[in-house]
């Protein structure tokens, strides 16, 4: 890995979205931050601004009252990106599917890296889904083009 | 013609220019690395914020306008340069008002765009210029009644410390240290890390490379203020780098212990305790030295 590579991995700032979770989702992504699991340690921050993330984390289905802010947020973070879909209901729509209001699941809207199914997702299992994120992240950060594409 | 002496000159010049910034980066680092401890976590290496300084810096570019980069740069530069006055033993009072001069640079940055964020931020910014300017004015001040010159190289000239003379001076810059480090209870404007006060206030609309810049100002104004700090232990100048980094643990220390403060509270205290006492401290000085107790 090249240096830039490496800052990218080493840095991954965090920014959450919650859709319409049912919130028990949110509360585990929390619990990552609290000194038993402490995602500092590998440089995540949770920040709450889409200009300055790096990484979006998404709790909660995509449906028709949401779907123009998780778009508009996520095309608000610069590249290099990844999004995570934390928990079963933005994974698919879980125990939503099927709602009027519904539209599935996040992928629906934007595209996404990185589903940790769960409900409610533990947060061992969100930290290991950034991590596998974040292995996405370095791959395209090595290779040029996929990179120049995703600048594009 | 280059003589040795500003060939010597330039030498420190570039030496500040780059340690100071590798420096600052890696006070910071520790300074997560303490706060993390602090709060029972591991905390991030040390060199993190070099990670998330490269990391910012090749990221995508986006800006609000052409207007707002101009401010980080005179923002970095103003940082930079107030640096550079200090290692020359220039003027305290220019080296303040080049000082001043960046910040006001970032706060027309956070004015330039139409975040609500930002524009609020930028307020705040404004305010607590309004909190610590009187300190470090006070403290220039209390450098001339005392070595009978702004010039920072009175401070060098003179064999005994300025600490004895300006104790609560010397303390005041706990104030401005926190203040001008985002720290708890003064991290109004735009808190540091992991918090998110205003969704970062005046920093909202900065993101990538830009966003770094004003990070790695942020690292000459650390040293700057630590510098200055150093000041009032200047012979040997080993005591007053000790010194600050006290002062600096000191402010990292209230960081984790309190919460933030509104504006109105942050305004009382820097002008009471941290004015008003200072404006005590000169005054002392006028009587001691009347009476022929202190020379000056
Ligand atoms: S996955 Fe389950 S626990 Fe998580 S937000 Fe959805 S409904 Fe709630």
């Amino acid at each position: 890995m090249n240096i830039i590579t490496t800052a990218r991995v080493k840095s991954p700032w965090i920014l959450h979205f919650d859709t319409g979770s049912c919130n028990g989702c949110d509360i585990e992504i929390l619990a990552c931050l609290t000194p038993l699991y402490d995602v500092e340690r590998f440089g995540m921050i949770n920040v709450g601004n889409p200009k300055h993330a790096d990484v979006l984390l998404v709790t909660g289905p995509a449906n028709r009252r949401n779907a123009r802010v998780l778009r508009n947020l996520y095309e608000q973070m610069p590249a290099p990106k990844v999004v995570i879909v934390i928990g079963t209901c933005g994974c698919s729509g879980g125990v939503f599917h099927n709602c009027y209001n519904m539209l599935g699941g996040i992928d629906k809207v934007i595209p996404v890296d990185v589903y940790v199914p769960g409900c409610a997702a533990k947060p061992e299992a969100i930290i290991d889904g950034v991590v596998l994120a974040l292995q996405r992240l370095a791959e395209r950060s090595e290779s040029k083009p996929a990179l120049a594409e995703a600048l594009a | 013609m280059i003589t040795p002496s500003i060939a010597l000159e330039i030498l420190v010049t570039v030496f500040a220019l780059v340690v100071a910034p590798l420096a600052g980066g890696l006070l910071f680092g520790i300074d997560r690395k303490l706060t993390a401890r602090l709060q029972n976590r591991i905390g991030p290496p040390i060199v993190q914020p070099f990670y998330d300084f490269i990391k910012l810096w090749n990221k995508d570019q986006i800006f609000a306008n052409r207007s707002q980069l101009i401010y980080v740069y005179v923002h970095l530069g103003a940082a930079m340069a107030s640096l550079v006055l200090l290692v020359w033993q220039q003027d305290m009072l220019v080296i303040l008002f080049t000082l001043a001069l960046g910040g006001i640079s970032l706060v027309l940055g956070g004015f330039s765009v139409r975040s609500p964020y930002s524009q609020i931020g930028s307020q705040r910014e404004l305010l607590q210029m309004l909190a610590y300017e009187p300190m470090l004015v006070l403290a220039a001040v209390g450098f001339y009644l005392v070595t009978g010159s702004f010039l920072v190289a009175a401070v060098f000239a003179r064999g005994t410390p300025l600490l004895f003379e300006l104790p609560v001076i010397a303390l005041s810059f706990v104030l401005v240290l926190g203040i001008k480090l985002r720290k708890s209870p003064f991290d109004i404007a735009a808190a540091g890390h992991a918090h998110q006060e205003l969704v970062r206030g005046l920093l909202t609309e900065y993101s990538g490379r830009y966003l770094a810049l004003i990070e790695m100002a942020h690292w000459y104004e650390l040293l700057l203020v630590l510098g200055i700090i150093s000041l009032f232990w200047a012979n040997p100048l080993v005591v007053g780098f000790g010194l600050s980094l006290l002062l600096y643990f000191l402010v990292i220390l209230i960081d984790n212990a309190v919460a933030r403060l509104t504006w109105t509270s942050m305004l009382k205290i820097t002008w009471s305790w941290g004015a008003g006492l200072s404006v005590l401290n000169l005054a002392a000085i006028y009587v001691l030295s009347y009476l022929g107790w202190i020379g000056g």
